[in-house]
């Protein structure tokens, strides 16, 4: 232990900030629980995966469909734009003159702070009508993959340039010495190097992807069906509670929080996976 | 035989080359098209008495003034909490935890479990924790309070990636040199971990004014000028959300006031990049 | 690291200068003074904060707040007391009996259709087939050859119930393609879709097809849509919107009640494309 009383004290308040931090997701934990018991103790939680449909208001509860929606949306906007971002922050770091490389970063930044409903607003006067023109009815799965993209984007890309920064000079100093192109540089050197990062920013943006709700809410639909193609409406568990919460009440409302505590069991799982799969791996 | 490597090696890169600057077009091209759209139906609505005027006619006349104000005293609160809880615990996780301790690990999975929670439902926990039970009702503060909440993880993360960039070097000639932790810490390791702290921190603002679903239950929906943090300020994103989404004829506005959204993001931004570069990370050399 | 530090004591300060100065909170006998706290139906909530706004211009020392959230938070919020006053946008329940209601004004719903789109009438049977699925092509009832696009709204809507009711439908038998939240979002998903059918309140839908919007609104039962036809009575489906407190308000919100039931507010009620109640 260290000799500094100073180094004591910092120690024990950095211990107790990052107990608050680490207490806010048991805390909304807990706050689900307690608004979803009710529900729970007189439906149980079979009927959630196995009643006829969901419509409330007549005692029916199944939340599947919305959750094949829910992941459907989030994989297809994380395989988008994983690798579109980590390819934008490549292009700033190692392919962009300067001139260009600083504008394009500007505008990254400038878009990971749009609000939802900017983008919501957008897809539904502009995207949902070019997709119904092509296939109708035009609010659709495809909408709510190529927003989502859109929206997440910015995570990844920002994530991977700081990452991509902080890969040391020599690396790329020796890469260059032992006569290695570009592309092989990067891709043999600095993805390598900055892997945790950039594990870190896919985390981040399916976090962002699973979580996004004003958006969705406008251009997927919002009809409770499982999606069997890119063209199907359908509705996410978050837009599901944005809808239907503002006008709900008793067991209704006390189910909207059943799915909420469905949708932090999927981000867990997803969590644990990361964890599973980079278990020493990535920051060993 | 050389020649063939070569030969394939430059057909492999210049593959590479299109497809990272056709990347970087796609993306280019997108936000283009949707911020020109933003700014084509917005410009025209642009004017001082725009800025600084309270809305009248349900936003649908007048101008945005004090939902500016609020949104900038929202973004105050929530910055001024969730900067030193973040910088700390990122700390805590980067320079005085192992990889392997249980305490690191779960502090950072949760973490990453908060990240992901739907914004509405921070909406309806914060109204419950901060409006209700601390008793603050809607307000400013509880709006700030619950933003916080979301914007620590990203934080929290960035950081996090920002101190473990920092060479391994740097803390040993610290040690050397018979330094305590916290000199190295405050005169050192902060500096130069600034890249990530600003990256988390552009994120969390980015994703802080982004927020609608959280403030409509929190920091609500008056449009009046606030006279203190415990009132209740209408958010621009909120704003936009209900000039688009419930008030008829409102289009023109909501444009409008996206646009401001977009300029003020750009002034956050370059002011946070600015004094990154020129205040925190020029106080030590790298070579 | 001393400007670091006046930085921090500075906006430290600001804040706590900003924080002291809290208003007034308290509701004193006689004279108007104190802040009323609204909450409920997103319908309701610029209408009442524009009259919440003219009630304070004539009382200064008042504050009336008011938040959105739906209708079913209104009658929760005034139930437990969390709010005075609340907003509702639709008839009230029969288990809603324990609070008293106060109708405001009335407001029409109205199927409508894009602009473009040549079918001109609907009678009410030819609805009900479509919203059920029974009649998927617009050629069936006069139009193109085209699918017809149905958009519906969530479910505990105020809308759908009043819709529900009038054709005798249960939402479990309506197929949907689109459905949507807000009354805003109903008219541009039409707006963006020559082939799609949606109901939604008839003071947003005058008011956008009035100011450009590429939409029109359909007669029912023969009587044509509009706030005019709503007014006389003669358009059969109408919702009444109220505002909701415990039983027997007193002080600033039986004060504030009386204002928005008064005369005084109904241009403002018009300005919001919603019917005054009945002189």
């Amino acid at each position: 232990m260290s000799r500094w009383p100073t180094d004591r004290l910092l120690l024990w308040l950095l211990r107790g900030v990052a107990a608050i931090a680490g207490a806010i997701v048991l805390l909304i934990v807990t706050f689900l629980v307690m608004e979803a018991l009710p529900v729970l103790r007189h439906v149980g939680v079979a009927r959630f995966f196995t009643d006829p449909s969901w419509h409330p208001t007549e005692g029916f509860y199944n939340l599947t469909p919305m959750l094949w929606g829910t992941l459907f949306a989030m994989v297809g906007s994380v395989l988008i734009a994983t690798p579109l971002g980590i390819l934008s922050a490549v292009f700033c770091h190692y392919y962009a003159p300067p001139v260009i490389a600083r504008p394009y970063r500007r505008l990254i930044e400038l878009l990971s702070g749009i609000p939802s409903v900017v983008y919501g607003f957008w897809g539904l006067v502009v995207l949902v009508p070019l997709i119904g023109a092509i296939h109708p009815p035009g609010p659709s799965l495809l909408a709510g993959i190529v927003i989502l993209t859109i929206m997440i984007l910015p995570t990844i890309a920002l994530m991977a340039d700081a990452s991509l920064a902080n890969v040391p000079q020599q690396y790329l100093r020796g890469a260059a010495a032992l006569g290695l192109p570009r592309w092989a540089t990067v891709r043999g050197v600095v993805f390598p190097a900055a892997k945790s990062g950039l594990f870190t920013g896919v985390i981040l943006e399916a976090g962002r992807a699973i979580g996004e709700t004003m958006a969705i809410l406008m251009v997927c639909g919002n009809v409770v069906q499982t999606p069997h193609s890119l063209f199907d409406p359908m509705r996410t568990l978050t837009a599901n509670i944005a809808l239907e919460m503002a006008y709900a009440l008793g067991d209704h409302r006390a189910a909207l929080f059943v799915s909420g505590l469905v949708l932090m069991g999927m981000i867990a799982a997803l969590v644990g996976a990361a964890d599973w799969i980079s278990r020493g791996r990535i920051y060993g | 035989m050389v020649k063939t490597l070569e030969r394939n090696l430059d057909g492999r890169e210049l593959f590479a080359s299109i497809l990272v600057w056709s990347a970087a077009a796609l993306v280019t091209a997108t936000f283009c098209w949707f911020l020109g759209d933003i700014i084509w139906h917005g410009l025209s609505q642009i004017s001082w008495t725009f800025l600084t005027a309270p809305p009248r006619n349900a936003g649908r006349e007048g101008g945005i003034g004090p939902i500016l104000v609020s949104t900038a005293l929202i973004l105050g609160v929530c910055l001024a909490v969730s900067l030193p809880i973040g910088v700390g615990t990122a700390v805590l996780l980067a320079e005085f935890t192992t990889d392997a301790s249980l305490f690191g690990r779960l502090t950072r999975r949760s973490l990453d479990v908060l990240s992901g929670v739907p914004s509405i439902v921070f909406g309806l926990f914060g109204n419950a924790v901060f409006c209700k039970m601390l008793g603050l009702g809607f307000s400013i503060l509880s709006g700030g309070l619950t933003l916080a909440c979301m914007v620590l993880p990203i934080l929290i993360r960035s950081t996090e990636e920002g101190f473990r960039a920092v060479p391994a070097g740097y803390r040993l000639s610290a040690a050397a040199l018979g330094l305590s932790r916290t000199t190295t810490l405050f005169h050192l390791l902060l500096p130069a971990a600034v890249p990530g702290l600003l990256v988390g921190l552009v994120l969390g603002v980015g994703r802080a004014t982004a927020e609608t679903a959280a403030l409509i239950f929190t920091s609500g929906y008056v449009d009046r000028m606030p006279e203190s943090l415990l009132d209740s300020g209408r958010a621009l994103s909120i704003h936009i959300f209900d000039l688009s989404m419930n008030v008829s004829g409102g289009d023109a506005n909501a444009y409008a006031s996206a646009l401001v959204l977009v300029a003020f993001l750009l002034l956050i931004n370059g002011t946070a990049s600015w004094l990154a570069e020129h205040w925190l990370h020029r106080r030590i050399v790298t070579i | 690291m001393t400007k670091c530090t006046t930085l921090v004591v500075l906006s430290m300060a600001g804040l706590i200068a900003a924080s002291a100065s809290a208003g007034a909170q308290s509701t004193t006998g006689d004279q108007l003074a104190g802040k009323l706290v609204i909450t409920g139906a997103s319908t309701l909530a610029p209408l009442i904060a524009e009259i919440g706004k003219r009630f304070e211009s004539l009382h200064p020392t008042v504050r009336i707040d008011v938040q959105s959230g739906g209708s079913s938070r209104g009658v929760a919020d005034a139930r437990q007391g969390l709010a005075d006053i609340g907003m509702v946008s639709r008839a009230m329940k029969e288990d809603e009996r324990d609070l008293s209601a106060f109708p405001v004004a009335r407001d029409g719903v109205c199927p409508i259709l894009h602009q473009k789109n040549p079918v001109q009438a609907l009678t009410d049977e030819q609805i009900v087939a479509i919203y059920t699925g029974k009649i998927t092509n617009w050629k069936a009832v006069g139009g193109n050859d085209a699918p017809i696009t149905v958009a519906n709204k969530a479910e505990g809507r105020s809308t759908l119930e009043v819709f529900l009711h009038y054709f005798k439908l249960k939402n479990v038998d309506i197929k949907a393609q689109v459905v949507i939240g807000d009354n805003e979002q109903g008219v541009k998903t039409v707006a963006g879709n020559r082939n799609a059918i949606g109901y939604v309140s008839i003071g947003t839908a005058e008011y956008d097809a009035t100011h450009g919007v590429p939409i029109k609104l359909l007669p029912v039962g023969g009587v044509a849509a509009s706030t005019e036809s709503v007014r006389t009575g003669a358009f059969p489906l109408s919702r009444p919107l109220h505002l909701a407190t415990r039983p027997s308000p007193s002080g600033l919100a039986k004060a504030f009640i009386d204002y928005t039931q008064s005369k005084a507010v109904h241009d403002l009620i018009r300005e919001q494309y919603f019917v005054p109640l009945a002189d």
